[in-house]
């Protein structure tokens, strides 16, 4: 049975405890609100990029130099997988949630007959990846975005996959990321990069213009340049979805510890008074009972 | 007077979207000017400075890494990696950058290094060109 001043340290520190998670929610609440202006504002350029790039990709196929990055180079033996996951954890299920996911498609995509790759973003899946498939990690990039994510960094990731697919080391390369729905709610997402997908019946029940367009220089070019560029804004954008998601996820998963922390310190307060009592209760019993003895 | 909108755009922010009367794209082949009703273009962007136009004189010249744009009757966009206008450059930090992209390019590795120097660093002195005529111009 716990002493009195026992429960008193433990009421304490978990006092202690529901101060940081308040804090640490609070902190969580603010950069969610940031990481929200970011993707916001992501959002014209890779809308407008999406749109250029299907009024090209709906003649493409009449061109003369394939383009591979669009189409593919015909076979889909090997799947590179890019995890992105954060750098911290204190953020609940959203690393975990990510990675079971990740899992899931490594060992379906096995059954596939398919050979795997793995390139992760962020320390946590990187630590967990590389514990449990350690020879199919090929790469990894962790403490970006501090203090905030740029542009660059997603470029320096594409320009590594760019490079390896330029040097035939995958064929398929598909992207899992958490899509930011609200603070509550996040949406594992995969979503396949290399080759492009691009929805052909969608881009020309569009107005097309196709055939209207001037290019300087020649479509092939311009294709050539949109291509790798849509990719490191496709990275960019998951990237900061994640990095919302991320805020949410903690901001969530630390109001959840607030609110037990202040349980438990119901529940102590009450069992330390209950015994105080007690406490008092017996004493007085001593003195009385030693009183009637004269 | 007939306007086009014009909107500029980086990955990370939205730089520029009004109303113009003229803007000045510095194409891959040369500078392109867009006037309202301009033919659909679809054109690669080298690093130079967009000029933008209201009424007869310049609203705004910013300098761009490159990039796309596309035109249609409607509107202007382009899509740029990065954007300044000219006005926030100065000259003394640019010629500090180019000095240390030149050393970049000694300490550079791999190939693969050495390219994006190379790249960052045409595209500083053509940034500096850019800001040495401005200031002249002034």
């Amino acid at each position: 049975m716990a002493t009195l001043k026992e429960l008193r340290d433990r009421r304490k520190s978990v006092q202690s405890t529901q101060k940081i998670t308040l804090a640490m929610k609070m902190v969580a609440g603010a950069k969610l609100r940031r990481a929200q202006q970011y993707v916001e504002a992501g959002r014209p350029y890779a809308h407008r990029m999406r749109k250029m790039l299907r009024d090209l990709a709906v003649n493409a196929q009449a061109l003369e130099s394939p383009q591979p990055l669009l189409t593919g180079r015909g076979n889909t033996g090997v799947h590179l997988i890019v995890v992105a996951t954060s750098d911290r954890g204190l953020c609940g299920g959203f690393n975990s949630s990510i990675l079971r996911h990740a899992k899931k498609m490594i060992i379906s995509s096995q059954a596939e007959g398919q050979s795997i790759k793995l390139l992760c973003i962020g320390r946590k899946g990187k630590e967990v990846l590389t514990r449990e498939y350690g020879e199919l990690v090929v790469e990894s990039f962790t403490e970006l975005g501090h203090p905030r994510l740029r542009f660059s960094d997603a470029q320096r990731i594409a320009d590594s996959l760019l490079n390896m697919f330029e040097d035939g080391l995958f064929d398929v390369c598909t992207l899992i990321y958490n899509h930011f729905k609200s603070a509550m709610i996040q949406e594992i997402t995969s979503q396949q990069i290399i080759p492009v997908p691009i929805e052909l019946e969608e881009a020309q029940s569009g107005p097309v213009l196709k055939a209207l367009y001037e290019y300087e220089p020649v479509e092939e070019t311009i294709l050539g340049k949109l291509l790798p560029q849509n990719i490191a804004v496709q990275i960019y954008n998951a990237l900061l979805e994640n990095a919302a998601s991320e805020q949410g996820a903690r901001m969530t998963a630390m109001d959840n510890a607030s609110r037990n922390a202040g349980d438990m310190i119901r529940k102590l307060t009450l069992a330390y008074n209950r015994m105080r009592q007690a406490h008092i209760t017996r004493e007085l019993i001593e003195i009385i009972s030693g009183a009637e003895a004269l | 007077m007939e306007t086009i909108p014009f909107t500029l755009v980086s990955p990370e922010k939205i730089l520029l979207d009004q109303n113009v009367s003229m803007v000045v794209i510095p194409g891959l082949d040369g500078d392109i000017g867009i006037l309202p009703g301009h033919a659909p273009l679809l054109s690669l962007l080298r690093p130079g400075v967009i000029t933008v136009y209201e009424e007869a004189k310049i609203l705004v010249r910013i300098f761009v890494d490159g990039g796309f744009s596309e035109v249609t009757p409607e509107r202007c966009v382009a899509l740029v990696t990065e954007g300044v206008p000219l006005e926030a450059l100065d000259k003394a930090s640019l010629e500090i950058e180019i000095r240390n992209l030149i050393e970049d390019i000694a300490d550079s590795r791999t190939a693969e290094e050495r390219k994006i120097a190379d790249q960052n660093l045409s595209i500083a002195q053509t940034k500096l060109l850019e800001v040495i005529a401005h200031q002249k111009g002034l």
